[in-house]
């Protein structure tokens, strides 16, 4: 497969997820403030810093308010993470791999891409909101689903695979970093007020609530959740298990040796972190390792297989 | 199938709008033709003669047509209209917004009928005229002993703007530099058939050739299993088999690739099919380098794997920005150099352009003649050069009569359609001939033939060309007949897709068969 065909569908997978990814942020987060009482300001500014906007988000707005934040994230064209601009990079990284994925994938995310342009500014009031999340996020779904069910088991499907699970593990990080910012400070005892709304807000974020109900609890706290999102072999949202499924990918890749080790040591990494008791400070550091290992990661992959630039063979197979 | 039982049973009020009247030349003559439905003009019908009837290679298609009801024919074409939406035949019209309108291809159900006799003679033709063209371009790049000899005047290559310098002295393989040729021919009102141009650089359309052809077979499937029509489907093997035999690799299993500028390239559509047809790589440019070894290489997820032909959709100009200094991004920086020490194959080879010229063409006659020691089996279209002073005298003198077309522009830009013209275009005409004679020709104006078309009228006459490709490499090949292109506006001699251009199936029908 050619190196350029590859690396668009490894894009077209994370873009897609992180249109996804946003879109679920974002709708918990709405219900989130719906649920506080009006006199916590716990507000839309963490979402800012999950996407690690905070530098053009403040250059452009004032505050991060309701209608800022939400406009920033769902159409903004200059936000290269907005719902909208995620979007459009995954259609213009799947026009171009047309001839290998399967026709109705190209349609779909067409229609998606078209309807979040159509409706992302009324879509950013609190009225239309949740049926245009929804809308995204289930085209999202169903995009994922058609390439699981309609493609060829071959490298464009692992790449595009591959893609899809390092943004989400990424995603999952951030997720759980800025969260436990305003959440972990007060594990010492000091009670925090809907402390357990706040957790579950961070579960349902993931969709991953019920599967926290069955596997681990049904009573949520802060520790066991960050161990679920973590270290879970089996929840698909899981850091842990995203780079499983990378692993896996990578398997039946040619040349995955450098980058299938890093994958593993990854692993690893976070399988023998220890979440329990761990600080605001402790766990901080730990989400902050785990996004530099993640970036490496993704260098490692584009080296082995994007760039192309392994040396050249001499041609001494040369008809004379 | 019975074509009589079906025409008496069908009652003629069923007729209009869209049905053929009913054309059977029957024993008891109590069946009269009835043009009702079809005004065949004073021009040359493809399909029916000057005197009503169908053409004999096309009898049983008119017998057939005439079986139908207009209810019939509607729902064929619906049926027609909606396998080209669902086989995503497009083609692809960009918006400054970054979205892109990929119109469905428009096609009419009706195809163009040609007789095996008729094709026979004209593939010879065409072969004939193919192989001549590329001993004409390997002697423009050698020793020039058409020019020497006194056929070809000098002034005419300095001129030439598709002429490389940078190609001289290389020997492609076989000798060949047009490996894919797609030559006009249009058919004038006496019936015969001209060859209007030759595009020799990156001719394009045949991937909507094969396309008709499939929606044909599922809109008229009863007659495919009656009628004697030739196949045409195996041109894309025979495509990858040409490209084979110009890999510097013998006896290996070369790699193929087709080199495309990207989706935005109006013909992008055929780049990815016809790669998807001989299971090759559709590349862009960076996909592929040249290596220290001179080899080209594309990037691959195994690492980089050798390019042995590459079937290149770029012009002459952007493939190597080394060479030609384009500040070109789609091309391959290198790739001329590979190509000169054959390290690759080039279809088409670089500098093949230059006998696409409207001047040069106008000495292909004499081409044949110098190098096959023959004549032309197909005629060209009489040609003045204004260059020439007699020439020149009288196309001045004549340019109510005449079509100027400038000698190296395409798709009918800048041409002069002189019946149709003011006194003062033909004013600013005479002064552009005037300052620059070698910049132009002209050409007495061509009645295209026509063929009956489906159109808002009912069943109209509708003026076509035909565009067959020609494939050299170690041997040669023309396709079954061509891509027929029609104006579909009433009256138009305009065949181009983009303005209003459609195309038609094209049958080369055996009578002698059945």
């Amino acid at each position: 497969m050619l190196s350029r065909v590859a690396e668009r569908l490894y894009w077209m997978g994370r873009y897609l997820e992180r249109a996804e990814d946003t879109a679920r942020l974002i709708s918990v987060n709405t219900h989130l403030v719906l649920d506080l009482p009006k006199d916590m300001a716990l507000g839309w500014e963490p979402l800012v810093f999950i996407m690690g906007a905070e530098g053009p988000f403040f250059e452009r707005y004032p505050a991060a308010g309701e209608t800022e934040v939400v406009r920033y994230m769902l159409g903004d064209r200059d936000n290269s993470c907005s719902i909208l601009s995620s979007l459009h990079q995954a259609r213009e990284n799947l026009r171009t791999t047309r001839d290998v994925v399967p026709r109705e994938a190209w349609e779909k995310l067409n229609d998606l891409y078209q309807y979040a342009a159509a409706q992302a500014e009324h879509g950013s009031g609190r009225r239309a909101r949740f049926t245009f999340l929804t809308h995204v996020i289930d085209g999202c779904q169903l995009l994922t689903g058609l390439f699981a069910g309609t493609m060829s088991r071959g490298p464009g499907y692992d790449f595009a695979r591959i893609g899809r699970n390092l943004e989400r593990a990424d995603m999952t990080t951030r997720i759980i970093d800025v969260r436990s910012a305003s959440l972990l400070a007060h594990a010492s005892g000091e009670l925090v007020p809907f402390e357990t709304i706040q957790w579950v807000s961070v579960l349902k974020s993931l969709s991953g609530h019920q599967m926290y109900r069955r596997h681990v609890h049904v009573r949520v706290n802060g520790e066991d959740v960050v161990w679920f999102l973590l270290q879970d072999r089996s929840f698909p949202r899981a850091v842990y298990h995203c780079l499983n499924e990378v692993q896996v990918s990578l398997g039946k890749l040619p040349r995955h040796e450098v980058p299938r080790r890093h994958v593993a040591r990854l692993k690893q990494q976070i399988g023998n972190a220890g979440v329990e008791g761990l600080s605001r400070e402790g766990l901080h550091d730990l989400i902050d390792a785990l996004q530099i290992a993640l970036g490496r990661l993704h260098d490692r992959i584009r080296a082995t297989y994007f760039l192309g630039e392994a040396p050249v063979p001499r041609s001494d197979s040369m008809a004379a | 199938m019975d074509h009589s039982a079906a025409s008496q049973s069908v009652p003629r009020s069923m007729y209009s709008p869209y049905t053929l009247p009913e054309i059977l030349p029957s024993a008891g003559g109590d069946m009269s033709i009835d043009w009702k439905g079809y005004d065949s003009g004073d021009g040359y019908d493809e399909l029916i003669d000057s005197g009503g009837a169908p053409r004999e290679a096309a009898l049983p298609l008119c017998r057939y047509l005439a079986s139908l009801s207009s209810g019939e024919i509607e729902e064929r074409k619906r049926a027609a209209d909606l396998s080209i939406l669902t086989m995503g035949v497009t083609f692809t019209v960009y918006t400054e917004e970054g979205g892109s309108i990929d119109r469905a291809w428009p096609f009419d159900i009706i195809p163009r009928i040609l007789s095996a006799q008729e094709w026979e003679r004209t593939e010879a033709g065409l072969k004939q005229r193919v192989h001549a063209l590329n001993l004409f371009i390997d002697d423009l790049y050698h020793d020039q002993r058409i020019v020497k000899d006194g056929v070809l005047p000098a002034w005419l290559l300095e001129k030439s703007v598709n002429f490389r310098p940078e190609c001289t002295g290389v020997d492609p393989p076989h000798g060949v530099w047009a490996h894919i040729c797609g030559s006009d021919l249009v058919r004038d009102r006496d019936g015969t058939l001209y060859v209007l141009e030759d595009n020799l650089r990156i001719p394009s359309g045949v991937s909507y050739m094969l396309e008709n052809r499939l929606v044909t077979k599922r809109v008229f499937p009863e007659l495919f299993e009656h009628v004697n029509i030739r196949p045409i489907d195996d041109y894309p093997a025979q495509l990858f088999d040409m490209l084979c035999s110009l890999s510097p690799r013998p006896g290996d299993s070369p790699e193929i690739v087709v080199l495309t500028p990207g989706i935005y390239n109006s013909a992008y559509f055929e780049h990815a099919y016809l790669a998807q047809q001989m299971g090759a790589e559709l590349v862009e440019g960076s996909d592929l380098f040249v290596g220290d070894d001179e080899c080209v290489y594309m990037r691959t997820i195994e690492g980089p794997a050798r390019v042995d032909v590459i079937y290149r959709r770029i012009d002459d100009l952007f493939l190597d920005p080394e060479t030609f200094g384009t500040e070109s991004v789609i091309g391959v920086p290198g790739l001329l150099r590979a190509w000169k020490k054959g390290k690759v194959g080039l279809a088409n080879a670089p500098g093949a352009g230059v006998a696409d010229d409207k001047v040069v063409y106008a000495f292909v006659p004499q081409a044949i003649k110098y190098y096959l020691d023959e004549e032309p089996i197909l005629p060209n279209v009489a040609t003045y050069l204004c260059m020439d002073p007699r020439h020149r005298e009288y196309v001045l003198a004549n340019l109510d009569k005449l079509v100027v077309k400038p000698a190296n522009a395409s798709g009918g830009y800048g041409m002069l359609v002189g019946p149709h013209a003011t006194a003062t275009q033909r004013a600013q005409f005479t002064r552009l001939i005037e300052h620059d004679p070698r910049d132009y020709i002209a050409q007495p104006v061509i009645s295209l033939s026509t063929v009956p078309t489906l159109c808002e009228e009912g069943l109209g006459r509708r003026h076509v060309d035909l565009r067959p490709f020609i494939l050299s490499g170690a041997a040669s090949y023309v396709t079954m007949g061509g891509l027929t292109r029609v104006a579909l506006r009433r009256g138009s001699l305009v065949v181009n897709s983009s303005q209003g251009g459609g195309s038609k199936d094209t049958w080369v029908v055996d009578c002698r068969a059945h």
